[in-house]
């Protein structure tokens, strides 16, 4: 009886994990290494090496770096500001930084053209301060800000999160034991956060290194993500064998972040054991 | 001085994320069909957009489809975390990893290998004379397998929670299964149960590459509608329905925060 219970309750989100998750994944690594004659190939995993495509990943690979990077230490400092705040001030002023995001997140980008293009918003006030006017718009600099900006939520959140689960009598106690506040910092309280850096890593960097929508609107036509490959692919181009086999090269970076990740995230269990 | 610094930095971030929101909402308000000039103040786009029949058919979409997806994900959702709880936890570990794949993917996978599996079970069931329409309907499918690991994520740590001693004693004293539930174990998950509802809500509402891939011509929700926009130009009634739209969520969060307290302080008292 009860075993029949848990079946008529785990039955249908299995059949549905089934149907829409792992038959998905299969189709992918079988699209992707056969061709339209259903013949096995590799030539769709190669076309990685067609010299577009190419710059196209190093490029993504490049800026989703930097904008991860930038979007920590922006986010780390922030972060640390209102775990401190007061309870309830906390809150409130959490809250004033993750509001953005109920503004629908194409359009937000879109804006950035405003802000950024040769006659926008950064250029008139440039020229008003007679400065030059600069080239901001379709470069690869402004590809970056608009992952900073749109993903710097997905850091915040779960730095904010940790450090404000961290006890910072640990800290003190660092204080007293004669240790100055390079080292705390270093030692005790990036440790302690060590899986709020963790996923935030991972929550910037996956999305910043697949996106196509970005690009399309920051970027022009002019500088291509490995996302807007694969999008083309799919979209415009219909071959479906080569944009998946792109896809299957996309997902295995995706893998090592994520095996990379999960590395520092055990090596931070050892030292919270050990305390 | 460090204190100063500290403001600036709070404000510089500040404005750094409300800059391009400030702009969408002067938008708004221009009037002038090009975003290139500044027209003059107008609230013409507010009334107009109420008349363009594509944006308020992409508005239903959207709405429509936020809440059935989030409906049904919280349902299975909650359906998965019952059962993932009783299994064995070498089982529960690997069925959970399954599970959370489409969290932990990028989005354009999970879209493409989405549009994959729905033509391949249109070729599968066009033997049998059906067809699978690329519209509604495999975009509610789409975005209810995104939602689930988030319902799932909500819910699981409440119902570990829950001591089964509870329910046993409810059984004990003379409840049926259902009675037991409803009164003993739906009260602890309830807080999980909204908040995963809430959150697959908003992650559907925002959603615009997966639905990119799996909606066919001719259904579009407002993502994908602006996304097509973008090229030939933003329509102004789009801006004036954003920022309907965002200040819509923020006053409901306001009011959300003041019952909230005055909850609280009306507990204080009685």
């Amino acid at each position: 009886m009860k075993k029949k219970h848990n079946a008529l309750l785990s039955g249908p989100y299995l059949v549905w994990t089934a149907a829409f998750i792992v038959i998905p994944l299969i189709l992918i690594v079988y699209y992707g290494f056969t061709d339209e004659n259903h013949h096995l190939t590799l030539s769709n995993i190669a076309k990685i090496t067609d010299p577009v495509t190419l710059k196209a990943l190093f490029l993504s690979l490049l800026l989703s770096a930097m904008a991860t990077v930038i979007c920590l230490i922006l986010a780390y400092p922030l972060a640390m500001i209102l775990a401190r705040m007061k309870n309830g001030a906390s809150a409130i002023i959490t809250t004033v930084f993750i509001i953005p995001m109920w503004m629908n997140s194409l359009l937000r980008i879109f804006a950035w053209q405003t802000l950024l293009e040769r006659n926008g918003v950064i250029n008139q006030v440039l020229s008003f301060l007679h400065l030059p006017p600069q080239h901001l718009i379709n470069t690869p600099a402004a590809i970056a800000l608009g992952m900073i900006y749109d993903y710097l939520p997905f850091m915040l959140l779960p730095l904010y999160n940790a450090l404000t689960k961290l006890d910072w009598n640990v800290v003190n106690a660092a204080y007293d034991l004669g240790a100055n506040r390079r080292q705390t910092f270093f030692k005790v309280i990036i440790p302690l956060t060590m899986p709020g850096i963790v996923s935030g890593i991972t929550m910037v960097f996956v999305p910043a290194l697949t996106t196509f929508v970005i690009s399309d609107f920051l970027g022009g036509s002019k500088v291509l993500l490995i996302g807007n490959i694969i999008d083309q692919q799919f979209t415009q181009v219909g071959n479906w064998n080569a944009g998946s086999g792109l896809s299957l090269v996309l997902m295995i970076f995706i893998l090592i972040s994520m095996a990379v990740m999960q590395h520092y995230e055990s090596d931070d269990e050892g030292v919270s054991s050990i305390l | 001085m460090k204190k100063f610094f500290t403001r600036l930095y709070v404000i510089l971030i500040f404005i750094l994320l409300y800059a391009p929101i400030a702009v969408l909402i002067a938008f708004s308000f221009n009037d002038s069909r090009t975003r290139a000039k500044w027209g003059g103040f107008t609230m013409k786009w507010y009334v107009q957009m109420f008349q363009d029949a594509e944006i308020m058919a992409a508005l239903r979409n959207t709405l429509v489809l936020a809440f059935v997806s989030a409906l049904i994900a919280t349902v299975l959702g909650l359906m998965a975390s019952l059962s993932l709880n009783r299994m064995k936890k070498r089982k529960r570990t690997i069925v959970l990893g399954i599970l959370n794949i489409p969290m932990l993917n990028a989005d354009i996978v999970t879209g493409i290998s989405l549009m994959l599996v729905f033509i391949a079970f249109g070729q599968f069931l066009s033997q049998y004379g059906y067809t699978v329409v690329f519209g509604f309907g495999t975009v509610l499918l789409g975005h209810i397998t995104f939602n689930i690991p988030y319902t799932v994520m909500s819910i699981m740590p409440r119902v570990q929670g829950i001591n089964p001693s509870t329910y046993e004693a409810a059984l004990d004293l003379g409840a049926t299964r259902s009675q037991a539930f409803r009164k003993v174990v739906l009260p602890d998950i309830l807080p999980g149960i909204l908040s995963g509802f809430l959150l697959a809500f908003t992650l559907s509402l925002d959603d615009f590459v997966i639905t990119h891939f799996i909606k066919g011509p001719g259904f579009d929700t407002l993502s994908t509608k602006i996304y097509t926009e973008v090229r030939k130009g933003i329509k102004p009634e789009m801006y004036a329905l954003s920022t309907l739209l965002f200040a819509g969520v923020l006053l409901m969060m306001f009011g959300i925060e003041k019952g909230r307290n005055a909850r609280k302080k009306s507990q204080q008292y009685h």
